[in-house]
């Protein structure tokens, strides 16, 4: 059976979604990603969905499930390049997607992890108690 | 009204969720449709089509072509499921909160002209949506 | 001896063949004075469209088949083609459907003669004949209708996207000046291209200045919203500028729910705040002390 590919670039893993997948692919997707975080202790998500033509509720929802389980593990999702047709779209689904952050590329998505992670690690240098 | 081209396809598996949403949007882009309401269009479809398999427990949809005077796609839902007790309660949005609930027919309904859904307990549902060019 | 419609239009069709080009030099006749329009069209050009026409309307009617049949298809074609290329030429939806209408009086006259000692049938014919004329005639002005509403939705979407004009006012900052009312319509255009310039100028921030709204409803409001929510989901951020005093109020009022978005007085606020949500400050330069000769 197919699966997406997960590439580790460093601390990020990046996921580029190309096919449109079907319901079990993508919850495949979601176990796989949460395995490989653990595994590998990365810091950060990178997910590219600059390919997809279609984010319905399913896919919305797994986007938001993959950032809140990437949490509890101690890392950062960002998802990238959300096509404007596909936006329009979702926000008049009614999905928002709270809680998923967002960048406009892979290199934007790259920057906005490095950041946080560089600002979680001043909060824990600086924090008087080590 | 005129009819240019029907088709039923069955949705009775995961994958034909993905053929679905690959013949609507095949003939949505057939129709001239802007990207942007190809988009609208399939993503319903997928809605709709998820909802029949997993609430309806199988069923099929009818693409419809519409030429005359107006330009559109009509799409039929139809299952022999347990059907929807209370209509306006689908309606109401259950999933943006991303409980998983509800069954994404109100966000549905926002992506379409017009919406008409018949459904008795017991019987079966029957969605139909047409989206004009 | 009883005749249908079917054979009515059928002898028609012969009648054609057997007078045409008295037909049609009385037609041509006919349309001298006020529909000719000999300035838009040479009489060379109008003799080969009436000689075209007068051919597959015979071919057609010896067909024998009613005129919404497949029988009578190139005869359309031909009338929808002739409709347009007249629009674009000038003429009027009324010329060009006389044009029809003015082939009734040649075709009655060799009709009367074919027929003349027989006023039922003649009766029949002429009746025949008229309905599918009228039909033909109207069709054109059916048509002349269909490629109007065409220029004018063309030309309504030019008007939108000369209306929303982006602008790239620094390295990843997008500004959207909106002017006028805002209907639906024009919201849903708006929004796809501010989208799709984030997406084409790599733009973090873009700037939607409403200075030039005269007032904003709750319709205005939510378009705004979903438009800014759009946005986000792409990876950019915006911010709402030119909000008058008014506007402020009506939104509370409405109880609409700006929490979410950035709003400030002026574009020129808003260019400061985008500025620095991008990390860019403007230094000035300081102006060298001129050196005093010694």
């Amino acid at each position: 059976m197919e699966k997406i590919p997960i590439l580790r670039m460093g601390e990020f893993l990046l996921v580029t979604i190309q096919v449109d997948m079907h319901d079990r692919l993508a919850m495949t997707l979601q176990d796989d990603l949460t395995n490989r975080i653990s595994q590998t202790g990365a810091k950060g998500v990178l997910i590219d969905i600059s390919s997809l033509e279609i984010v319905d509720s399913f896919i919305g929802r797994m986007l938001g499930n993959i950032a809140s389980m990437s949490r509890v593990l101690d890392a950062e999702t960002v998802v990238v390049g959300m096509q404007p047709a596909v936006a329009i779209t979702l926000v008049e689904l009614g999905m928002s997607l709270t809680g998923v952050r967002t960048a406009l590329n892979v290199d934007a998505g790259m920057e906005l992890l490095r950041n946080s992670i560089d600002a979680q690690k001043d909060f824990l240098y600086d924090s008087p108690v080590h | 009204m005129t009819v240019l081209s029907t088709e039923t396809l069955p949705v009775v598996s995961e994958s034909d969720i993905v053929n679905v949403r690959r013949s609507v949007r095949e003939s949505a882009a057939r129709l001239g449709f802007s990207l942007v309401d190809q988009t609208k269009v399939v993503t319903a479809a997928s809605e709709l089509a998820r909802n029949t398999l997993i609430h309806g427990k199988g069923g099929q949809m009818e693409l419809i072509t519409l030429n005359g005077p107006r330009t559109g796609l009509r799409l039929s839902f139809q299952d022999r499921g347990p059907g929807i007790a209370d209509i306006q309660l689908a309606l109401r949005d259950g999933f943006t909160t991303g409980s998983g609930l509800g069954l994404g027919l109100g966000g549905a309904k926002r992506l379409v002209n017009e919406f008409e859904i018949n459904s008795r307990v017991g019987e079966g549902t029957t969605i139909t949506v047409t989206r004009w060019k | 001896m009883a005749t249908t419609t079917l054979n009515q239009n059928a002898t028609l069709g012969s009648i054609i063949q057997q007078h045409r080009e008295t037909i049609l030099t009385e037609w041509l006749r006919e349309m001298s004075g006020a529909i000719r329009r000999s300035d838009l069209m040479k009489e060379s050009e109008l003799r080969s469209e009436c000689s075209q026409f007068l051919d597959l309307l015979a071919d057609a009617t010896r067909a024998g088949v009613s005129s919404q049949s497949a029988g009578h298809e190139p005869l359309r074609d031909m009338l929808g083609d002739l409709s347009r290329t007249r629009a674009q030429k000038g003429f009027t939806p009324r010329e060009t459907a006389l044009f029809v209408f003015s082939l009734k009086r040649p075709l009655f006259t060799a009709i009367r003669e074919t027929y003349g000692n027989d006023a039922r049938v003649m009766g029949d014919e002429i009746w025949g004949t008229t309905e599918l004329l009228d039909s033909l005639g109207l069709y054109t002005t059916e048509s002349y209708l269909k490629s109007r509403e065409e220029v004018i939705r063309r030309q309504q979407e030019d008007m939108l996207e000369l209306s929303t004009p982006v602008v790239k006012l620094w390295e990843g900052i997008l500004a959207l000046p909106l002017i006028g009312t805002l209907d639906s319509a024009r919201t849903q255009v708006v929004m796809e291209s501010l989208l799709e310039a984030i997406v084409q100028t790599n733009s973090r921030v873009a700037i939607i200045d409403i200075t030039g709204v005269p007032t904003v409803d709750t319709v205005v409001a939510q378009h705004l919203l979903k438009t800014v929510t759009a946005a986000r989901l792409m990876g950019a951020d915006c911010i709402i500028s030119g909000v008058r005093p008014q506007i402020a109020q009506t939104i509370v009022h409405l109880g609409i729910n700006l929490l979410d978005v950035t709003t400030k007085a002026t574009l020129s606020d808003a260019f400061g705040l985008a500025l620095q949500r991008s990390g860019i400050t403007f230094v000035r330069q300081q102006k060298k002390e001129p050196k005093s000769e010694v």
